[in-house]
């Protein structure tokens, strides 16, 4: 990345990690509420 | 309806005067935070005079904030709240009594303080009128505003904090041209910019917050 | 009741909104995923490098669709909050918190990327310019929103109390911007404007544009399988 490949996969990864976590709460909510709910 | 609104204002300004220590404790404040800065960044004069709008600017922000959690709480505890939100009289008007009375309290005595601080910071003499100018047009508005929050939340736990939080992203705009204006003057160059459009918010809250206000009471209460 | 307004407010009932919920989620879901990889790929592969910026400038690729995506949120939020005050519907108060969490995580990834994309180009990690710090005020207006509607136990006082916060904030979302900016023309010097993107070529405008439609059908995606998650803890 000509040098700059630190600010740039710091960037990025970030942001797709963050995506990443978002998913995976909300993967985890959706099944603690509709195993404890019918 | 302005019979109501001179009631309502009239009866604040009792309450108030009645717990004396409550509002000279928030005035204290300022005061306290101002002389904090120079102990903090050091005395240098130059950076002081250069600082001194926005320091003084954001202290009254910070005091007026902390002066609104009485704003409904006393009335909400004793059952009045109730009461005024049954009269016959608008919830607007009433809100916007409220909101006045408590500028009078804890916004007008700012102002007045305020050459005192900008003494303190050695800023030209010229600036004082323009920062007098810029908190009396602004400081309304942070009473406007901060009724807003303070309806939204009232007698929730984590109240004070809470209320800082909802309502200081809002203030920015204020404290954006109240500050402005001096560091325009300070620079030489006309504040009239930035008081018309801080005269501008005033008007344009004056007219809308009321309303708002009234909502977030029915919000809370009911 | 004529059949127009019946089928209007078919799909406010959280029934029967539940399962058309699901089926939207999974095809913009699966539409994120693709239009991202395409975004992706012409980011990265096939947009010329700048010349001034070099490699650095392919964080606008990111940066720039967040930050659209965190002010649209915002907007949308706020109208479904008004939908909510106005006709009194759940299911819309609903929406607008879904859309509250995805709207900080954008403003956050927005603020994030600015920050690593001031740092090699200004070669500083905090830039205090206009739209950074406008970005700055709605993190605060997303999380007040969301710490509002915490701190309140009564669910319809919480809903609406947070409707009354994001309809004032949307509000003050354009004087904010507008101080702001007046801000940084007032102290030029201080501030660096990372607007001055490299000048458009095609294929950069259409990575960007790809990317922000990505964002969109993520955001559509994560925000109705909140609202589902929403509609079963609050039956």
């Amino acid at each position: 990345m000509g040098g700059y490949g630190l600010y740039v996969w710091g960037a990025y990864g970030v942001t797709f990690l963050l995506i990443g976590v978002e998913i995976a709460l909300l993967v985890n909510r959706s099944r603690k509420c509709s195993e404890t709910k019918t | 309806m302005l019979e109501a609104a001179r009631c309502i204002v009239v009866r604040d300004l009792l309450v108030a005067w009645r717990r004396r220590s409550d509002v000279a404790t928030a005035l204290l404040f300022f005061v306290i935070v101002t002389s904090l800065f120079p102990l903090g960044i050091g005395a240098e004069p130059d950076l002081l005079r250069s600082i001194a709008p926005g320091v003084i600017w954001v202290a009254a922000l910070l005091s007026c904030m902390l002066s609104l959690g009485r704003l409904f709480a006393a009335d909400h505890a004793d059952g009045t709240l109730e009461q005024l939100l049954l009269s016959s009289e608008p919830l607007g008007v009433i809100a916007a009594a409220k909101a006045l009375a408590h500028w009078l309290v804890s916004g007008l005595p700012l102002v007045l303080i305020a050459p005192l601080i900008a003494l303190q910071y050695d800023l030209a003499a010229p600036l004082y009128p323009v920062l007098a100018l810029s908190l009396l047009l602004g400081t309304p508005v942070l009473s406007l505003i901060g009724a807003i929050g303070a309806a939204l939340t009232l007698g929730l736990r984590g109240g004070g904090v809470l209320l800082s939080l909802l309502v200081l992203p809002l203030y920015v705009p204020v404290l954006i041209m109240g500050a402005g204006s001096v560091d325009m003057a300070a620079a030489g160059l006309a504040p009239d910019g930035q008081l018309l459009l801080l005269a501008a918010l005033l008007i344009v809250a004056a007219a809308f917050t009321p309303w708002a206000i009234a909502a977030a009471l029915r919000i809370s209460v009911e | 009741m004529t059949a127009q307004s019946v089928k209007w407010f078919w799909y406010a009932s959280p029934q029967t909104f539940y399962p058309v919920a699901g089926v939207i989620a999974r095809w913009c879901g699966a539409a994120a995923a693709v239009l991202c990889a395409a975004g992706l790929y012409i980011g990265l592969f096939v947009a010329p490098t700048d010349a001034q910026q070099g490699e650095a400038y392919r964080i606008i690729f990111i940066h720039v669709p967040a930050a659209w995506m965190s002010m649209f949120i915002y907007v949308v939020m706020a109208f479904w909050a008004a939908i909510g005050l106005a006709f009194n519907t759940r299911l819309s108060h609903m929406m607008a918190s879904a859309l509250a969490p995805t709207g900080a995580l954008f403003t956050f990834i927005a603020l994030w990327t600015g920050s690593f994309w001031g740092k090699p180009t200004w070669g500083t990690w905090w830039v205090w310019d206009a739209r950074l710090k406008s970005e700055l005020i709605l993190l605060f207006l997303y999380l007040g929103f969301m710490a509002l509607q915490a701190a309140i136990d009564d669910r319809r006082r919480a809903e609406r109390a947070g409707a009354l916060l994001a309809i004032v904030g949307v509000v003050n979302v354009p004087i904010i911007y507008y101080s702001v900016q007046w801000w940084n023309t007032l102290h030029q010097g201080a501030s660096v404007s990372l607007t001055r993107a490299p000048s458009m070529a095609a294929t950069m405008l259409t990575g960007m544009l790809v990317m922000a439609l990505a964002f969109w059908m993520y955001s559509i995606a994560v925000t109705l399988l909140r609202v589902r998650c929403l509609i079963l803890e609050n039956r």
